[in-house]
């Protein structure tokens, strides 16, 4: 029998610790998938982020470095710094990571147009702590420390990554998908490929922001959260090519023409 | 053949660090130590380097993390209130067990402070500076030349014993201009087969990291590191003694203040008073060794710092309090003079009498 759907070498065999239904795996899967078909495991690292990706250190098969909680893109930068032409970086953040206490460092590693790959896991909630109110979370999302809903008054309004990064000059690709049907895993895919693509032609900053879901600190079954995106996430966080400089989709150079 | 050059300190340590193969660094603005910034502008991109101005001191401690993982030399610089923003970065250097360099230029502080030289961050440097159990090598220069010298001995340590290692400056040596020679002989760094420079499909995947979930396993790890602190506080101590053979006022102090210290012992000893000077080189390891062998003729102990008191705690550690120690200090951007060290040497020579 042939075998049709096989574990990607760039996964180790190791069981993932994920919640059943969570995304992460999915998204580690396409990301080894990535690494697999642009043969580049043997000179790739990765690093993993402060959240409940943290231990993807222990998933993939390429060089992996643990950072700090939200400082993954300096650790990359130092990486690729370190050697620009034999490594291949990415980093794989949560939302509590890359967009609260990390927005520094995913900012100016996009401004320097760093030629790294960040992998973004926007589940709209800090994951690992237990389900606190994140910088994606909606507005009314009810979470532990929002437990009346997301008052914008009172805590602002959630951030919006790939919008914000685009008004930069630097970044090379910005994209924004989600892995709720088969259809968007394979889009995840492709724009995976693509960042990591981008990084070996010397193109730069790639971020792909992957709309994701958190069954349980959501307190839904992996059904319904992945409903629950299309419902409420995706009309607050559309999907697309939110800059693709060497396709000239470029916001910066359109204001700027 | 050593031939001299007019420098001041902070350039030294610049010039040095790419003398033992940085060729990466990365910092923030901050007086005064601005010139190390300038100095590896200049230079680094003429010999193939990296500088980069971080966007703070946490990206910049946070991508020495970067290339200290992929196996190469780094370092960074700042001042004291810099210095505690990278303090969550230096422990996981320790946590995983990474060498780099780190330059501290201290400043008057609390908070803002000022920016004149203090000495107040010797307890911040000594006992880690961050959180968890963990030290990082500690090397206080006291001239241009040692600038130099140690910022190459920091190198080499911080790859030996696989940690951080830390010049513990201020402004006064970053500032000051002396003749310096760079006749060094430079060792090779060793082998780094646990660096992440990518498996090459020749071995399993290496792991920079710090998280151990496992208490037992966390224990042993710090049960380990701090056996490896055993070996460096036993081979490593480095201290300059002067005149202490026969001192019953052992005046003490490091970097800029043993400098001060030095010309008032010369007068104490001009007036008759059997003055000497210890001067710790390493701040950690702490030199306790010269300290116990002073005890044989010393009779009182003056610490000399630009602090509240901070290192006259390991004084009494490494005395085990047999004789009694005093503070001589001043604070705030203030320097102590030799006059009032003197003073307090008198002072001292009487009350033993
Ligand atoms: C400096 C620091 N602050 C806080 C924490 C605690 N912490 C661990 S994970 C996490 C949130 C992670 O959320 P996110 O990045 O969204 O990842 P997720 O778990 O949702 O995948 C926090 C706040 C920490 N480890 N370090
Ligand atoms: S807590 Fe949420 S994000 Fe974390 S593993 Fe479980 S489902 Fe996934
Ligand atoms: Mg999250």
């Amino acid at each position: 029998m042939a075998v049709v759907f096989d574990r990607p070498h760039a996964l180790l065999d190791v069981p993932f610790h994920y919640c059943p239904g969570c995304t992460h795996g999915i998204v580690h899967r396409l990301v080894a998938e990535v690494i697999d078909e642009l043969g580049i495991e043997g000179k790739t690292v990765g690093i993993a982020p402060v959240g409940c990706s943290v231990m993807a250190y222990d998933y993939f098969a390429c060089d992996m470095i643990e950072a700090a909680h939200g400082r993954a893109p300096a650790v990359a930068t130092g990486v690729k710094r370190a050697y620009p032409n034999d490594l291949i970086v990415f980093t794989y953040q949560g939302d509590g990571d890359l967009a609260s206490i990390g927005t520094a460092e995913t900012v100016h590693a996009a401004a320097r147009n760093e030629n790294i790959t960040v992998i973004f896991i926007n589940n709209a909630i800090y994951g690992m702590t237990g389900g606190q109110m994140a910088p994606t979370s909606l507005p009314g999302q009810v979470t532990q420390t929002s437990p009346y809903g997301r008052d914008p008054k009172a805590c602002g309004y959630p951030v919006k990554i790939c919008e914000m990064l685009s008004e930069l000059e630097g970044p090379e690709y910005l994209e924004r998908v989600t892995v709720n049907s088969v259809k968007n895993v394979m889009n995840a895919k492709k724009a995976i490929k693509k960042a990591f693509q981008n990084q070996i032609d010397g193109k730069g900053f790639s971020l792909i922001e992957v709309v994701s879901s958190c069954p349980t600190n959501w307190g839904m079954t992996p059904k319904d959260a992945l409903k629950w995106i299309d419902d409420h996430m995706l009309p607050y966080y559309p999907l697309g090519v939110y800059k693709d400089r060497s396709a000239g989709i470029d916001k910066f150079a359109k204001k700027e023409g | 053949m050593s031939e001299k050059v007019l420098m001041k300190g902070n350039e030294a340590i610049a010039e040095a660090a790419i003398l033992a193969g940085c060729r990466h660094y990365f910092g923030y603005p901050i007086t005064p130590q601005t010139e190390i910034a300038a100095y590896m502008a200049k230079r680094m991109p003429k010999i193939g380097g990296t500088f980069l101005q971080a966007e703070s001191e946490i990206a910049a401690i946070n991508m020495v993390y970067g290339v200290a993982s992929a196996g190469k030399r780094v370092m960074t610089s700042s001042s004291s209130p810099g210095i505690s923003l990278k303090g969550e970065g230096i422990s996981y250097l320790a946590g995983t067990d990474l060498p780099a360099v780190i330059v501290n230029a201290q400043r008057g502080g609390p908070g803002l402070g000022g920016i004149q030289p203090s000495q107040s961050d010797y307890f911040q440097a000594t006992r880690g500076g961050g959180h968890g159990d963990y030290h990082i090598i500690v090397l206080a220069p006291s001239s241009v030349q040692e600038m130099a010298q140690l910022t190459i001995k920091a190198f080499e340590l911080a790859d030996e014993y696989l940690m951080p290692a830390m010049i513990l400056a201020d402004g006064t040596t970053g500032q000051m201009m002396e003749p310096v020679s760079f006749d060094f002989e430079i060792k090779e760094p060793p082998a780094k087969p646990w660096a992440t420079t990518g498996t090459k499909g020749e071995r399993r995947h290496n792991i920079a990291n710090s998280l151990y979930l496992d208490p037992e396993k966390l224990e042993r790890i710090n049960n380990e590191r701090f056996a490896r602190y055993e070996i460096i506080k036993e081979k490593e101590q480095l201290a300059e003694e002067y005149l202490t053979e026969d001192a019953e006022i052992v005046v003490t102090g490091f970097g800029i203040a043993a400098r001060i210290a030095r010309n008032a012992v010369d007068e104490a000893r001009a007036q008759g008073i059997k003055a000497g000077l210890i001067r710790p080189i390493t701040l950690w390891p702490f030199p306790d060794k010269v300290y116990k062998k002073a005890l044989k003729t010393a009779k009182r102990f003056i610490s000399v710092e630009l602090s509240m008191g901070q290192m006259i705690e390991d004084v009494k550690l490494a005395t085990e309090c047999k004789v009694p120690v005093s503070l001589c200090y001043r604070v705030g951007g203030m320097i102590p003079t030799p006059a009032q060290v003197l003073e307090a040497i008198k002072q001292a020579a009487k009350e033993v009498k």
